[in-house]
């Protein structure tokens, strides 16, 4: 008996919710940028979940592009992180909130 | 449950032969070593004054000597990391034998057992995903060890691992292309025809380029000479793993020899015919010129597997010497190989290898 | 897959993305985060998507995670002292977020998902992802190829001093 279509859905919301509360609560840039690759991931698990689901190639394909902009997204974040951190000397979100001084 | 206990006999198998040629390119490394540099190498150690021309002192000294040393425990360090490190670097390397094949077919008792631990369908990128994995061994290893040039050590190391990936998996995909599967057991199977009846199809006919790329690459992975600047021996000491002692260390020298027997495993079963003994098919002998030697399964069998383990080990030899004969690259022009010359090569062959086999299919492709 | 073996992993999944966003050390949240990433791996291969799996681990585990972790320990990021925001807010976003995931879950439930049919032969395998991509999806893919060599000189650009 493999697990029914809900129980993955499930585990994709509440991976998701998790992602979202890192968001929320972390003030360290890096482990807010760490939570959002989480709720990509647990967009993925949906994806890929239904594609087997409906038996469409449709799901896998999409997460394949996911992945894809997730590491352009990555690459391009952490260098915007690296460079404030050359002009501010500190990795903590309300910190880095203003662009002035 | 027969099925479990096949594979479990497999996997055993190929991680017992695996260790066995780890263990004699440990051997080479200190005699090979040593007549290259026209010395005797370690013989120092025997058992009741048998020394077997240094085996007792490699293979037996050295290892009782490593998990005897005492385990130093660092102040201020991760210790979960401190102690991760060393395993997150042998254990990827490890199960990546799972894929390569050792055999064809053993037939025995009316099942058709292939000789091969997984059989995935996606081997290829099953051995691209575990070495990206090893990188992390050398990443926290190089951190959790509180110490300024182990930490410089392992960013050099993890930024070369990452970097000859790239020309590593590009120099794949050219044989991927060429063979259309990624299953390293059909690769395999597919080099066992013979090209104008006499000349067995090996991968290196066909992909030469790949070939040297690959091995150049996988050189570089597992950070040996001429590649070691990571572990730079007159610079950073032992860079990523200086803090490490006792069974930590012998699990990262473990994990460089057991990298040198899979490059060696790969490099034979993509491009030397894995398994492949020339005019041996699974009923026995074809000679080209029409002579055939009939021969049970189970010698089939044997001859493949010998054949294979040979061609190991003749791949770590070569590794070995490669090691003590060339000087070490400078990081800057290690860096400037992996991005400006491998890369682009690997590229190319991509594009002239799919060119090659359209055009040739004929229209009809 | 085994429905035990999956709540297991779901467990075990579940445990290691509250350590990536619940931990004080950052070095210790990108482990957990790798962990994470291979276990849902495992799951997209009892979901018979066995490219996208070890693609999972190839680009994520292996490229994404250590791309974090380079920054970390070229940062120095040691353990903070004030990891998280204050107590209020802790609060509300947790009752916030059990809250979305008993929303979606709901949702879900109510949606009209498809019946779970056996797949077509070859599902999941790299050449029926590939005649998606190279026929369906080509304009994406090409977009996406631009947006890679965008990211690289953005990257560049941004990291240079």
């Amino acid at each position: 008996m493999t697990p029914p279509l809900a129980w993955y859905l499930g585990l994709s919301a509440v991976l998701f919710a998790i992602g979202v509360l890192g968001v929320l609560i972390r003030r360290n840039v890096i482990v807010i940028f760490m939570a959002i690759e989480l709720m990509l991931n647990a967009v993925n698990l949906s994806f890929v979940a239904l594609a087997r689901s409906s038996g469409s190639m449709d799901g896998q394909v999409i997460v394949f592009f996911v992945m894809t902009v997730a590491a352009a997204e990555a690459a391009v974040g952490l260098a915007i992180i690296l460079s404030m951190f050359r002009n501010r000397e500190t990795t903590n979100a309300d910190e880095l909130a203003t662009l002035r001084w | 449950m027969a099925d479990v206990a096949i594979t479990a006999a497999k996997s055993l198998f190929i991680v017992l032969l695996v260790v066995q040629v780890m263990g004699l390119g440990v051997f080479f490394e200190r005699k090979v070593s040593a007549l290259i540099q026209d010395r005797i190498g370690a013989n120092r150690a025997a058992i009741f004054g048998f020394a077997g021309l240094g085996l007792v002192n490699t293979l037996v000294a050295d290892p009782v000597k490593f998990l005897l040393k005492e385990d130093v425990v660092l102040a201020g360090t991760d210790h979960l990391l401190h102690f991760l490190a060393p395993v997150l670097s042998l254990v990827p390397v490890l199960i990546t034998f799972a894929v390569v094949p050792f055999g064809d077919v053993l037939q025995v008792g009316g099942r058709t057992i292939n000789l091969q631990a997984a059989d995935l369908n996606v081997g290829i990128l099953y051995v691209l995903a575990m070495v990206s994995l090893g990188v992390y061994g050398v990443v926290l290893g190089g951190w959790a060890s509180n110490n300024r040039w182990s930490l410089l050590g392992g960013i050099r190391g993890s930024a070369q691992m990452i970097s000859y990936e790239i020309a590593m998996g590009l120099a794949l995909v050219a044989v991927v292309v060429t063979y259309g599967t990624l299953d390293l057991q059909e690769m395999a199977r597919a080099q066992g025809h013979l090209l104008w009846g006499w000349l067995p199809a090996w991968g290196i006919l066909y992909q030469p380029v790949a070939c040297l790329i690959f091995m150049t690459a996988g050189v570089a992975e597992s950070k040996r000479i001429p590649f070691d600047l990571p572990e730079g021996e007159s610079e950073l000491i032992s860079g990523y793993f200086t803090e490490y002692s006792g069974a930590k260390h012998l699990m990262f020298m473990m994990s460089d020899f057991v990298e040198v027997v899979l490059v060696a495993a790969l490099v034979t079963t993509l491009f030397f015919g894995g398994w492949q003994l020339p005019y041996l098919l699974r009923d026995g002998f074809h000679f080209p010129w029409g002579a055939a030697l009939a021969l049970p399964s189970w010698a089939v069998a044997l001859l493949q597997v010998t054949s294979f383990a040979v061609k190991l080990v003749f791949f770590t030899w070569l590794q070995i010497v490669i090691r003590w004969t060339l000087p070490r690259f400078r990081y800057d022009q290690l860096m400037r190989l992996g991005w400006q010359g491998l890369l682009p090569l690997a590229l190319a062959n991509v594009v002239v290898s799919a060119l090659v086999i359209v055009l040739a299919a004929g229209p009809a492709a | 897959m085994n429905p035990l073996l999956f709540l297991l992993l779901a467990a075990l999944t579940v445990a290691s993305a509250l350590t990536v966003v619940v931990h004080r050390n950052p070095v210790r949240s990108a482990c957990a985060l790798v962990l994470t990433l291979c276990l849902l791996a495992v799951f997209f291969l009892g979901l018979d998507a066995q490219l996208v799996a070890f693609l999972q681990v190839i680009v994520y585990a292996g490229a994404i995670v250590v791309l974090f972790l380079f920054v970390i320990m070229l940062l120095n990021l040691q353990v903070e002292a004030r990891a998280m925001a204050g107590a209020l807010l802790v609060g509300t976003a947790t009752a916030g977020g059990v809250a979305l995931a008993v929303l979606v879950v709901t949702a879900l439930r109510r949606a009209a998902v498809p019946a779970a049919a056996n797949p077509p032969a070859g599902f999941g395998e790299t050449a029926a992802l590939a005649r998606q991509l190279f026929t369906v999806y080509l304009l994406p893919f090409e977009l996406t190829s631009i947006l890679l060599l965008v990211a690289i000189v953005g990257a560049v650009a941004l990291a240079k001093r």
